[in-house]
């Protein structure tokens, strides 16, 4: 019994002041993704969602290349990107592609230069892990209220225009001859994206924030029928593959013999795709047994 | 029909509509009344849908105004219902038909919903209303054209507006579905003294249940009772050439004339 939670929990894993601080952002960031990945995906958004990553990782990066904190670079263009996103367009379908991968391009071009910048102009080691990939061990306890802030903002927003945005998403005209304002609905919860796609980048990188953003949301949209369900669901989905993974990219370390944790962000997406996979072999076999007649 | 204009929900007055430099509606006026169902027929790319954009405001004409209960364009959402030409819903979306009917009621508001609305009384009388009980619970995008209309109607009512506009709403709906919508929306517009303004191309579905029609060709219109617009003389000015109206059976059918211009 001992053997085995030890096996499970290897030494020292809850007293790890790193532990802490990674189980307890890792938990704000993927509340927050999952809320408003429900939306992504429901907007039909998600390559949008990829593409604030990618304006995230320049943020991030940039930062580091003038010495701020990557969180503060993460967030920062994304919410300008995002905004700018939805001037050019991200509104309409046909627009929404073509924005998407033009700052998209852009972003990954300004990524390049600013981590080969970083790594020759500093002692900053690892930059590229850091921003694309993550390093939510190397967070300081002290961003965890910055996080948090950001967290609730975030959900603060999405949670006034609800409503709203859940009308416009299912249908634009009838929301705007509601009086529902759709273009500021639509503006605010790009905004709301941008924020969490900027914080999710702190746990799993820029590249990988579409994973916890997009997959909890869609395991859960194939498991409910309701919003607040699809909602809870992917929050528990999107909270447990994080805190798996932070479990196993710590035990990692005591695999090998040559004793390297491997990454964080690897154990967390790896187990959001088998969660994914998952739900769809129930969804198979709900539709196969409960077609309602 | 003399008292019209005191009951008038809806008044459209010389509303010209020119998109991209060429003129689609062109002083167009009519007004409906409370508890009257009236049809706005014509065919395809007539203006139909341009027109109802522009009576909820979402669309600007660029000359005319609309009234709808004697008040011009803005802060009249409540009292308009409207079901669009198309609506695609997906069938991923976590949203049931009783949610969708909620919606109707607290779409519009923002913040937390303590209490959820579908539970609400008014959620289930309304998809009783619409016959939609039986699927009240289904994914709204995996119920059938007809299924979902039903439920966007519901949506539209249950907000108790003054004025129900309807795109095209037995477009594609089978004979007997039709038959049901028409006589449902007939039947709530004489009880609950709804305005319903309902666009359609063809109008034999319509005839029973129609207080008025307004009839749009070529951009402009002609409204009165049936009667008084479904005749040849008074379409053929509005097409700009000959054109016929033949009772079969008790169904009319417009036809082009001979081909002698007017
Ligand atoms: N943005 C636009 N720019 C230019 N022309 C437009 C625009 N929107 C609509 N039109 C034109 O206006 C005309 C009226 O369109 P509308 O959709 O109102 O017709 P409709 O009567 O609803 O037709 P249908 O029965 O096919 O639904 C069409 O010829 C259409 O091509
Ligand atoms: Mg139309």
């Amino acid at each position: 019994m001992h053997a085995l939670y030890t096996a499970i929990f290897e030494p020292g894993f809850f007293a790890s002041p790193q532990v802490h601080v990674a189980v307890s952002i890792g938990a704000v960031v993927a509340v927050v993704s999952a809320v408003t990945g429900v939306f992504t995906v429901m907007r039909g958004q998600s390559f949008a969602g990829h593409a604030l990553g990618d304006v995230s990782a320049a943020g991030g990066s940039g930062a580091l290349l003038i010495g701020l904190s990557p969180l503060a670079g993460f967030v920062g263009l994304g919410v300008i990107g995002s905004a700018v996103m939805d001037l050019i367009g991200v509104q309409r379908l046909r627009g929404r592609d073509l924005a998407t991968g033009i700052v998209l391009g852009a972003a990954i071009g300004l990524s390049a230069l600013f981590i080969h910048l970083t790594s020759i102009s500093s002692s900053i080691t690892g930059v590229t892990q850091q921003i694309l990939f993550g390093s939510i061990f190397a967070v300081t306890p002290g961003t965890l209220p910055v996080v948090t802030a950001l967290g609730v903002i975030a959900l603060a927003v999405l949670g006034t225009v609800g409503r709203p945005l859940l009308l416009s998403t299912v249908s634009p005209d009838i929301a705007a001859a509601r009086g529902v304002p759709v273009r500021v609905v639509g503006l605010l919860y790009m905004l709301a994206l941008a924020v969490s796609v900027g914080l999710s980048s702190l746990v799993v990188g820029a590249i990988l924030s579409t994973a916890l953003l997009i997959g909890p949301p869609a395991a859960a949209l194939r498991l409910t029928r309701r919003m607040a369900w699809a909602q809870l669901t992917a929050c528990l989905i999107g909270v447990l593959a994080t805190w798996l993974g932070v479990l196993l990219a710590y035990d990692s370390y005591y695999w090998g013999a040559s004793h390297e944790s491997l990454p964080v962000s690897f154990f967390v997406v790896a187990i959001i795709f088998v969660g994914y996979l998952a739900s769809g072999l129930r969804v198979a076999r709900g539709r196969r047994c409960s077609r309602p007649s | 029909m003399t008292d019209i204009a005191e009951h008038a929900i809806l008044n459209v007055d010389q509303v010209s509509v020119a998109l991209s430099g060429r003129q689609i509606l062109d002083q167009v006026s009519f007004t409906v009344g409370a508890g009257q169902f009236t049809g706005l027929i014509g065919p395809n790319g007539a203006g139909k849908t341009t027109l109802l954009r522009v009576i909820l405001g979402l669309q600007r004409p660029s000359a005319g105004s609309v009234s709808v209960l004697g008040k011009p364009l803005s802060g009249r959402q409540q009292a308009v219902g409207y079901v669009p030409q198309k609506v695609q819903l997906d069938p991923d979306m976590p949203v049931r038909a009783r949610d969708l009917v909620a919606l109707g009621i607290d779409g519009n508001r923002y913040g937390l919903r303590l209490r959820p609305a579908w539970r609400s009384e008014a959620v289930r009388e309304m998809l009783h209303a619409v016959d939609a009980d039986r699927f009240a619970d289904a994914r709204v995008g995996d119920l059938s054209g007809g299924e979902q209309q039903r439920v966007l109607i519901a949506h539209a009512l249950i907000s108790r507006p003054r004025l129900l506009l309807l795109d095209e709403p037995l477009a594609n709906l089978d004979l007997r579905s039709g038959q049901e919508i028409v006589s449902l929306l007939a039947r709530i517009a004489r009880e609950q003294q709804i305005a319903v303004l309902l666009s359609a191309h063809e109008m034999n579905p319509l005839l029973p249940v129609m207080d008025r029609v307004v009839y749009l060709a070529a951009g402009r219109a002609a409204s009165g009772t049936t009667a008084e617009v479904i005749t040849s003389p008074v379409l053929s000015s509005l097409y700009g050439y000959q054109v016929d109206v033949l009772h079969v059976h008790g169904r009319v059918l417009v036809v082009a004339g001979a081909g002698e211009q007017v």
